[in-house]
């Protein structure tokens, strides 16, 4: 009986020997006269067991992690189409406690399915969230995510329902969905792995916005530093079209919707909103003054919802299960669930989606495992480069958007500062930057450092750090809480 | 309204970046007419993305990341050893015109940092040696 066995086609696990391990695997098997399928699914986000292969037996996945191509011999010998002991055992994936402690809702395919099969996406709920916004009217599919507490994962929380209520109520006409995939600040990865892991539900969320505002046409803006996200959104752009799922017959409902690729040109700035729809209309991505909100007056000056991808992938859950169960999960006003990712020096990096609430401490250490290194965690990095730093003592703290943003130091919230002008730089004369910075994302990255020092030497009872090298174990968590908010004039 | 001509000039620059490995003097004329727009207003909008290149760049790109997580993993020694092998510093290319140097803020691979891309190729959990063996490889050593 042919047996399948997973290898992630995720360009991090590539990265690691992923495809060097998958054509090892092929070899190998056909050397020892055994069948076997392979497929390529997306990553589980347990990036430190990257490659983390899988061998189903009896509908079961058992995880071995993380295979070099010199293992794979030894793994045939110990037996692992059969679940044989090995070092690189890890038991079923689902009970992987790093894995089982998490609320997959809008990365609950991933790593499960294989990327471009809609066969799979259907299987695995795809395409329930469209089908039932197909059978609404327009206004009950914003109740529902307003209901379900939605707000935009890019980091600036403006509600979603709000922004999408206010492009329906928009003058008719042309109106456009833009997702924003211009994941440029540094620590985050969770957009990139769900364009590689999930495209679908990206897709599915983008449609499902547009019947919401009665827009037919939808942008994907991806930074041009994620070639094989580009490859993999292609082929299931071309795979949804020839499907009826995208086209002028949205499953055969009469409906349209087309959708375009587009890609950035790396301009950092340019994942701010206004800034990318500069650039989608073939202009200089220069960040414009609101009002007017894009929401009224956007792409070739008509209403548009820019979201994030995460925001509009979380979008067919919210529909196919509604708002209520969405809004089940969380605490306060932070409603369902957020994907952090866990990078830097970390024992455990990789993705991890929960609700609100989980402490800083939980995720660094019970998620993390503490620093590789192997030192005590001093200063965690939080929400990018223009998020903030904050000391250990701030660990117990839920990570709650709107929390963090209270108990965060100001400066640092304010820190947005700025920062995307040379001259700002010549404003600290002590920094040990004198050369103007060679790239907004690079300026952005120094006044994170200088916001860093500048800390370092105010906080009183966190001495160490001042003293520290910059080389001190420090990790970042990205979940983009309060990102680029600076030119939002809703984040607050 | 805006020109919606102009909107197909970015995927325009892609194109030829992607044919002649950056963007020749001669064919500004040609895009600024094609996309209804000055010549100065083609030129300002290649000047303002980074990926626009206006000469000819190296036979392969070596982009190493420099951010955050990146530098908590060692980027740091990784670049330093990347520039004096290679003998260049950042944004120029070595003599040979085999290999640009590039400094890249985030390549999304932040989990398993630090990270470079060697063209269109990621690679993840790159220690010095490794960073040799990536770049033999790609001079077919």
């Amino acid at each position: 009986m042919t047996q399948r066995i997973f290898v992630p086609r995720d360009a991090s696990a590539v990265s690691v020997g992923a495809e060097r391990v998958c054509r090892t695997i092929e070899n190998e098997a056909r050397n020892r006269g055994l069948e076997v399928e392979i497929v390529r699914n997306g990553s589980r986000g347990l990036y430190w067991l990257e490659p983390l292969i899988e061998v189903e037996i009896d509908g079961q996945r058992i995880a071995y992690g993380p295979v070099a191509p010199e293992d794979v011999p030894g793994l045939f010998e110990a037996g692992w189409l059969r679940g044989g002991a090995h070092a690189l055992f890890h038991g079923p994936s689902e009970e992987i406690p790093y894995l089982k402690r998490q609320t997959r809702l809008t990365f609950a395919r991933m790593g499960v399915t294989d990327p471009l099969s809609l066969e799979d996406y259907r299987a695995h709920g795809g395409l329930k969230g469209l089908e039932r916004a197909l059978d609404m009217k327009a206004e009950d599919i914003v109740d529902a995510v307003d209901t379900g507490g939605l707000r935009g994962r890019g980091g600036a929380g403006f509600p979603t329902g709000i922004k999408w209520r206010t492009v329906m109520n928009a003058d008719g006409g042309q109106k456009y969905i833009v997702c924003n995939a211009d994941e440029g600040d540094s620590g985050t990865f969770s957009d990139r792995m769900l364009m590689e892991g999930d495209p679908f539900c990206l897709i599915e969320g983008m449609i499902i916005a547009g019947l919401a505002v009665g827009a037919d046409t939808g942008y994907i803006y991806l930074r041009s530093e994620y070639p094989d996200a580009w490859d993999v959104l292609e082929d299931a752009i071309v795979t949804a079209t020839r499907e009826g799922i995208l086209g002028a017959n949205v499953l055969g409902s009469g409906r349209r919707f087309e959708l375009n690729l587009f890609k950035g040109a790396g301009a950092y700035v340019c994942g701010e909103e206004t800034s990318l729809l500069e650039s989608i209309e073939g202009k200089r991505g220069l960040v414009g003054a609101k009002p007017p909100l894009p929401a009224l007056e956007g792409l070739f000056g008509r209403p548009t919802v820019v979201n994030n991808v995460i925001t509009l992938a979380s979008v067919p859950w919210i529909l196919a299960h509604g708002g209520e169960a969405y809004k089940a999960h969380g605490s306060g006003r932070s409603r369902g669930t957020l994907p952090f990712q866990l990078a830097g020096n970390l024992k455990r990096p990789g993705l991890v989606e929960v609700a609100f609430g989980m402490t800083l401490r939980e995720l660094l250490y019970d998620f993390g495992g503490g620093s590789a290194s192997g030192r005590p965690i001093r200063a965690v990095q939080v929400g990018g480069p223009l998020g903030a730093y904050l000391p250990s003592r701030a660990s117990t703290c839920p990570s709650i958007t709107r929390r963090l943003r209270q108990s965060a130091p100001r400066w640092a919230m304010a820190g947005s500062l700025p920062s995307t002008t040379a001259s700002t730089w010549r404003k600290w004369p002590a920094m040990p930057w004198n050369s103007a910075p060679s790239s907004p994302a690079e300026n952005a990255h120094r006044a994170a450092s200088v916001r860093f020092a500048a800390w370092s030497c105010w906080t009183a009872c966190w001495p160490r750090v001042r003293n520290a090298p910059t080389t001190t174990p420090c990790c970042a968590i990205s979940a983009r809480l309060c990102w680029k908010g600076r030119f939002a004039p809703w984040a607050g | 309204m805006s020109n919606t001509n102009q909107a197909d000039l970015l995927p325009a620059l892609h194109r030829l970046q992607e044919k002649f490995g950056y963007i020749p003097d001669h064919a500004i004329a040609d895009l600024a007419k094609a996309h209804n727009m000055a010549q100065a207003e083609v030129v300002g909008v290649i000047g303002f993305y980074h990926d626009f290149r206006r000469t000819p760049p190296g036979r392969q790109r070596l982009r190493i990341c420099r951010a955050e997580s990146c530098q908590a993993m060692g980027a740091d020694a990784l670049a330093m050893h990347a520039s004096t092998q290679l003998g260049v510093e950042f944004g120029a290319t070595t003599a040979d015109g085999e290999v640009t140097l590039e400094a890249a803020y985030c390549l999304g691979n932040c989990a398993c940092s630090p990270a470079v891309m060697l063209d269109d190729d990621l690679h993840g959990r790159v220690s010095v040696e490794r960073l040799d063996a990536i770049l033999a490889e790609g001079r077919g050593v």
